[in-house]
């Protein structure tokens, strides 16, 4: 029981694992708070079911097309609409109402044009729905292709960002935007690409949801949600931070739910979520930065 | 200084302006016509957005669609006189607010006057505008809602009607499938239960507990899960491990359609596997094929009866999605019975509803009445059986199939 | 002096006519008018809070869901007044609680823990109610008219009002202004910065939580998910930082606009209403971007620069 519950639990929160790293890139370095993230997700997740049901293209090789368009987008939207704002913000603060507002507005053109383009129906599709048995547990072949992907993405841009000159450029940008230009940074382009990144991320995410999990074109705010939960227990613009304070959501909400009632799982994830904002106000891998 | 002054002026004008906003939304309201009519208004609230509209884009918009279609196609609403009337259409997005949804109702009311309101999709939102309705006259042909209370409701709200039955219904037939699966020694008597954290999860798994108690059946787990819930591993591992050959889950769509595929991966296969809302709808016996047959859940149709039949390819060919199995038919036949109304009495919603409360009428699901404002010809519990979701109980009703228990293993794809 | 006075009494005449509307408004006017009353009052509670401090707040749902339930809980058992009282003093408590463990929080940690807040509460809410009482969905059938809701909602934004006026020329007004300036600056003045962060977050918190309590009659039928539901929060959130939320008027100046906005997308754009609202949020983000008072006051003056002859009598 207890395998079995640790084992289901790591893969549910490589789930939110994945959908979170996206989102601190997006918040971490180039300091956009995007509350459209989540439906960024159900776009990829409809294109995913899209290419799956009429063009039959099984949705792993769906990562190929969903991941560097998600990219194109971002790099668009952030060309198109937050560099203005980037532009004209004093300080850090107003740059953050801003980027709220616009997003927040961005999310109901997403969610419209899905909206009209898909209808309002629950959407989902049946891919590797089989069992695995690892240790003497079964599990779901997509969910378990869920974590392996987050832990390969997650590994991926771990080293890009720690190992290559460009990922300690972006890393530069998240410590210290004003001191960055200094030493021969280009911020707007380094932000630029960071909000691509995760919007790449986020196109991930939604693919491989779709594998397994019923949407709609409104259920990107549940999404978006859970990220940022995920975001800021680890610590802002933190990967390590997002990819192990989504494992730790996930465990919680299994182990809840085994043992002790499944009524409670979201109110343990917000409980755990608040506790570790009280305890360590920067969230579990983050600096204050005041 | 002067700048203050300048914000203290600008302050009144603000405020003088709300009040004029205010004061001119008031004067619009006198405008009215009295010219001759050349058209029937017909309005509705609607989840369009929010998270209302997966289950409204289902069960209820398609229909009042396919309704207003079908009438305009054949030249209007017909009215007692013979004359024939377009219906013309107004609709908001209620963006699944209930505050929304009552200043819509309202709006539909004494803004637009229109001649009847469709009703919005949800229980609680019934019961939201279910004062309004009252107030203004019209009838509430309520479908969506699914409460034991309704026999209070009409008595409170004399036109309101309720057409989906209660928890009781349908935990009852559930029971009584049990009870006799347990006598015919096909299951051990024991059962999981699992529901969701809502209203319908909520009503659904009180008025079980009881029934089943009554009828002999053992409920060895009985859990509550928060809606959109994703992973149900942990409840389907404990159920699998209770002992129990008989799992019921009252459950939403997302849940339904993850504890299906969820089982399957844990090889999970009780002999009686009963789910809710979700289980009749047409993309889900499209994406579990064979592996549907048996599952059981709320509704269900007669497959015999040729004139649902020809309504469910009307209704995919016009709307371009298939009905679900349990409100749309149910939906689209209260629309019917208000268009035979309106064709015995006219315009007069008085006049409707009290048609509505005593006539017979003639719709999709054959004859069709109210016995105190409800509708009672329903079926309460339904099966998957050769590719179509079909009523099971009450058994004695016309048109019944045979429960076929118990449901085969998964099959391997 | 005066001009003082003028304000007080241009101030006193709007609440009047606003309080005569019922009689001339017809059923849906009144329905309307409860609607923008309550976002104005929502919005302005929380600028009084998230204006000066700029903290920004998602909990606006969590106090006004507890003013919702609480009502729906005890309407059998109560007297109306009474009820109104349980509600706010139980936002109080709520407020204070939360209010002492989170204001060390700051930026995105603050918004995020106040949606996670708002969450919790209506899961434990949930929970208790499936698991204690065995019902979730309850009915409020209680005698309250619309003109009642009308007129409640219109004192208590009266209240909301006049009290932002009264902490903006206090000094506790002076010292939130400080603080939303530099803490550290503030606690050197010797400010006592929890306290009056934590008075005016609880001061906020009874107003919205009086909010949900009035309006919650008009549902009929109350389920979190109803008197929980995180649109309230956002849309608070966005009138209030569109209109300018440091200002006296501005909530209200951008409640009242958006609200009808809302409306008139709704009836006219029921498909696209999603798609026009999301541009138009975009454009007033390119076009006010300091909300909407800032703009009116900017033009203000370049146009009383240009034709100071032409200025209604007013003014002067």
């Amino acid at each position: 029981m207890l395998v079995a519950a640790l084992l289901s639990g790591l893969v549910l929160g490589g789930t939110y694992a994945l959908v979170a790293m996206g989102l601190t890139l997006q918040y971490g370095i180039a300091r956009i708070m995007n509350l459209a993230y989540g439906e960024m997700i159900i776009s990829a997740a409809f294109l995913a079911y899209v290419m799956f049901s009429t063009l039959g293209l099984n949705p792993v090789a769906g990562l190929l097309i969903a991941v560097p368009a998600g990219f194109a987008l971002g790099y668009v939207i952030y060309g198109a609409m937050m560099t203005p704002l980037v532009a004209r913000a004093r300080d850090k603060a107003s740059l953050e109402i801003d980027s709220i507002l616009a997003t927040f507005g961005l999310l109901f053109v997403f969610q419209g044009v899905m909206l009209v383009t898909f209808g309002a129906n629950f959407t989902s599709y049946s891919y590797l729905n089989d069992p695995v048995t690892i240790f003497g547990t079964t599990l779901a072949a997509n969910r378990v292709l869920a974590l392996i992907l987050a832990v390969v993405f997650g590994g991926g841009l771990y080293l890009l960002l720690t190992r290559t000159l460009w990922g300690t450029a972006l890393r530069a940008v998240a410590v210290n935007p004003g001191a960055a230009p200094l030493v021969g940074i280009d911020v707007n382009r380094a932000a630029r690409l960071a909000f691509a990144l995760g919007s790449g991320l986020a196109a991930a995410g939604g693919v491989v949801i779709s594998m397994y999990q019923t949407f709609t074109a409104t259920s990107g705010v549940v999404f978006t949600m859970k990220a940022l939960i995920v975001v800021i227990m680890g610590g802002v613009g933190n990967l390590i931070g997002a990819l192990s304070a989504g494992l730790i959501l996930g465990l919680v909400e299994t182990f809840v739910a085994t043992y002790v009632d499944p009524g409670l799982t979201l109110a343990a994830t917000y409980a755990i979520f608040l506790s570790v904002l009280l305890w360590r106000p920067a969230g579990l891998f983050g600096r204050l930065m005041r | 200084m002067k700048n203050l002054e300048r914000r203290r002026v600008l302050r009144a004008m603000a405020l003088a302006g709300t009040v004029a906003a205010t004061g001119l939304l008031a004067g619009m309201t006198g405008a009215a016509m009295a010219q001759d009519r050349t058209s029937v208004k017909i309005g509705y609230a609607i989840s369009k957005t929010g998270g209302n509209a997966g289950g409204a884009g289902i069960t209820t918009l398609p229909n009042y669609k396919l309704w207003v279609k079908d009438v305009n196609d054949a030249g209007g609403l017909e009215l007692p006189d013979g004359k024939k009337l377009p219906i013309e259409v107004i609709e908001y997005d209620d963006r699944s607010s209930a505050e929304e949804v009552v200043r819509a109702v309202e709006r539909l009311a004494t803004q637009d006057k229109v001649d009847f309101i469709l009703v919005p999709w949800g229980t609680g939102f019934n019961l939201a505008v279910a004062p309004l309705f009252d107030r203004h006259g019209y009838p509430q042909l309520a479908v969506s809602a699914v409460t034991d209370k309704a026999p209070d409701f009409v008595k409170r709200w004399k036109k309101s009607f309720w057409m989906l039955g209660g928890g009781h219904d349908y935990a009852n037939a559930l029971a009584s499938i049990l009870a006799d699966a347990k006598k015919a020694g096909t299951v051990n008597g024991k059962v999981a239960m699992i529901s969701v954290a809502d209203g319908f999860g909520i009503d659904l798994v009180t008025a079980a507990r009881p029934a089943f108690k009554k009828a002999g059946i053992e409920v060895v787990y009985d859990k509550t899960y928060p809606g959109a819930t994703s992973d149900f591993s942990p409840m389907i591992n404990e159920a699998k491990s209770s002992g129990a050959d008989a799992f019921v889950a009252f459950s939403y769509p997302p849940e339904t359609f993850a504890l299906t595929q969820q089982a399957q991966v844990a090889g999970f296969s009780p002999k009686i596997l009963y789910l809710g809302v979700g289980t009749g709808f047409p993309v889900y016996g499209k994406n579990n094929g064979e592996n549907a047959t048996g599952i059981m859940s709320l509704g269900g149709i007669d497959p015999n009866n040729k004139m649902n039949a020809e309504y469910r390819k009307r209704h995919e060919a016009v709307t371009g999605v298939a009905p679900d199995y349990w409100g749309s038919v149910i939906t689209y036949a209260s629309l019917q019975m208000l268009q035979e109304a309106i064709k015995r009495k006219g315009l007069d919603k008085a006049a409707v509803s009290a048609e509505l409360a005593s006539g017979a009428f003639q719709t999709v699901l054959g004859e069709t009445k109210f016995e105190n404002n409800q509708l009672r010809q329903l079926w309460w519990t339904g099966q998957w059986q050769n590719g179509q979701f079909v009523g099971v109980m009450p058994a004695d009703r016309n048109g019944a199939s045979k429960v076929i228990l118990p449901r085969g293993d998964w099959k391997k794809k | 002096m005066s001009r003082a006075l003028l304000s007080v009494f241009v101030f006193a005449l709007v609440v009047a006519v606003l309080a005569y509307v019922p009689f001339i408004a017809g059923s849906y006017g009144i329905t309307l008018g409860i609607g923008m009353l309550g976002y104005v009052t929502l919005a302005t509670a929380w600028a009084l809070f998230s204006g000066p401090t700029r903290y920004v707040s998602l909990a606006t749902v969590a106090f006004f869901g507890i003013g919702a339930y609480t009502v729906a809980v005890f309407s059998e058992n109560m007297a109306y007044p009474l009820l109104l009282a349980v509600a706010g003093a139980i936002g109080l408590a709520v407020a204070l609680v939360v209010g002492l463990a989170t204001l060390r929080l700051a930026g995105v940690y603050f918004v995020i823990f106040t949606f996670g807040l708002a969450e919790l509460i209506r899961q434990l809410v949930t929970w208790y109610e499936v698991n204690v009482t065995g019902t979730l969905g309850r009915y409020i059938f209680l005698p309250v008219t619309p003109e009642g809701i009308y007129w409640q909602l219109l004192a208590l934004a009266t209240t909301a009002f006049l009290i932002s006026w009264g902490i903006g020329r206090s000094r506790i007004g002076l010292a939130l202004k400080v603080i939303g300036d530099d803490e550290v600056v503030a606690s050197h003045c010797g400010i006592d910065i929890a306290r009056v962060k934590l008075a005016l977050f609880a001061v906020s918190a009874v107003l919205i939580t009086l909010v949900g309590a009035i309006q919650a009659p008009r549902w009929t039928y109350v389920e979190p998910t109803i008197a929980f539901n995180p649109t309230v929060s956002f849309l608070t959130l966005i009138m209030a930082l569109l209109g300018g939320a440091n200002r006296l008027t501005g909530p209200l100046l951008g409640a009242v606009p958006l609200f009808m906005l809302f409306e008139w997308l709704s009836a006219n754009f029921p498909n696209h209403y999603s798609i026009i609202l999301g541009l138009v949020f975009i454009a007033i983000v390119f076009v006010l971007p300091r909300g909407v008072l800032a703009f009116v006051e900017e033009n203000w003056r370049r146009w009383r620069k240009s034709g100071v002859k032409n200025l209604p009598a007013v003014a002067e």
